[in-house]
């Protein structure tokens, strides 16, 4: 076990490193710069800019280099922790990144969690209770789930809300709490402006997940053992959860791996419909604005975290299942 | 398959077996195709949205892209019965000092009749002859301000029943070439692995697993951000196009090289090499038409995603960018709740788009139970 998860981490390090190669090229690709943009600015608020200025702007943000020396520059610095600082606001991009990481972070693990929870009984209840009207209704539900896209069920969740009760708009806090200690009336605050994000985050992940589960567990109840722990007098709950379910439950920790970035970059149109503070609508900005080296720090962390997430979820896999760990 | 044998009808499954190799094969299909409902539904849903977006210059009543501040926000008109039959009122605008907002009354004294089959902008008709001929518009003079809005006008005054007309003609196309350009590169890139092996297979699956390394959304946006701006509409619905087309390939590679790989060590392909067929020979006539029915399905239902990926980039204002229309750049006028709930018709396009992608969904599953008709 040990041995694979060193092989693991050794060829994720060498594919990181190929990742970030071509993410950064990818990011660099457009012409232009966002320096040209705050030459114009500069132009616009002073007037005239002198040419010696201008060059020092060039040197300083290295954009005259060719292409393997910016990417050298970038990743040395970025290995050190230091990931440069962004053109647009003159941030550290680590700052810029962390602040809005661990919101990110938050809100996709709470909708994780939600899929989950919500996912794996629906999924049961749906096979158990095959082609009742609950199924169809739950299927039709589904379907439902996985046509609306996510930041349209955000926008008419937001609007169905504001209008049947006072449901606030935009942000994680209301005005009068956004600086204020944390205390239960901040919490709940905090909660009231989240749930739309959690709830449509969740949505998309839970209709897909609720289908395989139920297919598989259809699968499963078909198989012998079933049958035999049946007529060996077992209670209905513990044949389903304790035999059935722990065989049909491989793929929601196959999709661990995908879910996690998706989550965490999935929020970015719900982010810019909820205004959330969160890392897609930053990485949106970045892109349009050529912040090169924002952009793609962001865009080469996003695929380490789907990296780490498929290496947990095999891990998670071998864990739960004995067959994988033989082979 | 999930199905147990026992849960059948038995008079419908004497029925099937009989018919196998009796009848052909697409019959089986279409038979069994025809019993899904649903499915069947969802193909005459976008049949006709199909046909509206071939003829939409002509059926909308306006050019999609003519600013008219007379009536900015201007709602759903109301239709009236008149003499002549149905026909339309004028409105008059007046600035509401207190909200802000534009009102709209309309000027009871005079309708103005609707007329079907009239002249109106000049448009090239399926690109192929340039024509007048609108299918409906209103007969009154410019200075009573009596236009038909549908389904209302956006900020600028553009009437948003030909804007969602135009716009389909980019979000019910673009996503569709998408997926028909990876299903090529995937179906030949991926058979090319399983079929010939060696260093070139292990070369493309390096190559898949560098692209799926990436999490999907932020790369098809890195992507989208570098197509150039200032490009010609259809250069760049091109490029959009390729940039689906880029990373979505991948995944059915892989399958593909699954499939045949089983089926090149099946004895027929053996047979048919020791028979001296070529290599083209075999692919096109022993793996191919194996492994199509699965590549049809992953297509089938790869359309709805790229729909609506095409969609969230036009929205986020990567994809196809202004004064060209999709559903994606309307929706960019809906996205604060108080335009919403002040102007709700604005929300149109997004009842469009569920109903698509919906349709597209419930069509790919009845295709997925079709193409397997002796299940």
């Amino acid at each position: 076990m040990l041995n694979f998860i060193a092989r693991r981490l050794v060829n994720m390090f060498f594919l990181l490193i190929v990742v970030s190669f071509v993410g950064f090229w990818i990011i660099q690709l457009p012409p232009g710069s966002i320096l040209d943009v705050q030459i114009q600015r500069l132009r616009m608020q002073g007037g005239n800019l002198p040419e010696s200025m201008i060059q020092a702007l060039r040197d300083r943000y290295g954009v005259d280099d060719p292409f393997y020396i910016q990417y050298w520059k970038w990743i040395s610095r970025s290995l050190q922790g230091d990931f440069g600082t962004s053109f647009e606001t003159d941030q550290k991009v680590a700052e810029r990144i962390y602040n809005r990481l661990g919101i990110s972070f938050g809100l996709s693990l709470t909708a994780l969690l939600f899929t989950w929870l919500v996912a794996i009984p629906i999924g049961v209840y749906s096979a158990t209770h095959r082609y009742s009207w609950p199924d169809y209704l739950i299927t039709f539900v589904q379907f439902l789930g996985l046509s609306i896209p996510g930041f349209l069920l955000a926008l008419i969740l937001l609007i169905t809300a504001s209008r049947l009760w006072d449901q606030p708009i935009g942000g994680l806090f209301s005005p009068q709490y956004a600086d204020a200690p944390w205390s239960l009336a901040k919490l709940w605050d905090f909660i009231r402006h989240v749930w739309i994000a959690i709830v449509v985050l969740a949505i998309g992940a839970t209709a897909g997940l609720t289908r395989v589960m139920r297919a598989n567990l259809l699968d499963v109840l078909n198989m012998q053992y079933i049958q035999t722990a049946r007529a060996k007098g077992l209670k209905e709950s513990t044949v389903i959860w304790k035999h059935a379910v722990r065989n049909a439950i491989h793929p929601l920790v196959m999709s661990l791996g995908t879910l996690l970035p998706a989550l965490v970059v999935g929020e970015t149109l719900i982010a810019i419909i909820l205004s959330l503070p969160t890392i897609g609508p930053l990485y949106l900005d970045a892109l349009r604005s050529q912040d090169m080296y924002l952009a793609g720090t962001i865009l080469v962390m996003l695929s380490a975290l789907l990296l780490v997430g498929n290496l947990i979820a095999d891990l998670l896999l071998a864990w739960v299942d004995p067959r994988v760990r033989l082979e | 398959m999930a199905t147990a044998a026992g849960e059948l009808p038995k008079v419908a499954k004497g029925k099937k077996q009989e018919d196998v190799g009796q009848i052909p094969q697409w019959k089986l299909m279409v038979r069994r195709f025809s019993q899904s409902k649903l499915s069947v539904g969802a193909l005459i849903v976008l049949g006709i949205m199909y046909t509206i977006m071939i003829l939409s210059d002509f059926i909308a009543p306006y050019p999609h892209d003519v600013l008219d501040s007379n009536n900015a926000f201007a709602p759903p008109t109301q239709i009236v019965w008149g003499s002549e039959g149905p026909g339309i009122y004028g409105l008059k605008q007046e600035l509401d000092m207190e909200r802000f907002q534009w009102i709209y009354t309309p000027d009871t004294s005079v309708i103005y009749p609707i007329r079907f089959f009239v002249q109106g902008h000049e448009y090239s008709f399926l690109g192929l002859f340039p024509s007048r001929l609108h299918l409906f518009g209103v007969d009154a003079p410019p200075e009573s301000n009596a236009r038909i809005f549908l389904w209302g006008a956006d900020k600028e005054g553009r009437d948003l029943f030909s804007r969602v007309l135009k716009g389909s003609q980019v979000s019910l196309t673009l996503g569709f070439f998408g997926v028909f350009l990876f299903v090529v590169i995937g179906s030949i890139v991926g058979t090319a692995s399983g079929y010939f092996g060696g260093a070139l297979d292990n070369l493309i699956q390096r190559l898949i697993e560098l692209i799926r390394s990436f999490p999907d959304l932020p790369l098809y946006m890195a992507l989208a951000a570098a197509v150039p701006l200032n490009v010609p509409i259809t250069v760049r619905y091109f490029m959009i196009t390729v940039v689906i087309a880029v990373i979505g390939w991948t995944g059915l590679a892989r399958e593909v090289r699954g499939k045949v790989l089983a089926f090149r060590s099946a004895d027929y392909t053996a047979a048919a090499m020791a028979a001296g067929a070529s290599h083209w020979h075999i692919i096109t006539h022993h793996l191919m038409p194996n492994a199509m029915s699965h590549i049809v399905v992953v297509g089938m239902l790869a359309i709805p995603g790229a729909i609506g990926l095409e969609t969230a980039l036009s929205f986020l204002g990567l994809g196809i960018l202004p004064p060209a229309v999709s559903w994606g750049i309307l929706l960019r006028d809906a996205q604060t709740v108080q335009a919403v709930v002040t102007y709700p018709w604005l929300l149109i396009p997004v009842a469009l788009l569920i109903i698509t992608v919906l349709a597209f969904n419930l069509l790919g599953d009845g295709v997925r139970d079709a193409v397997d008709p002796y299940a």
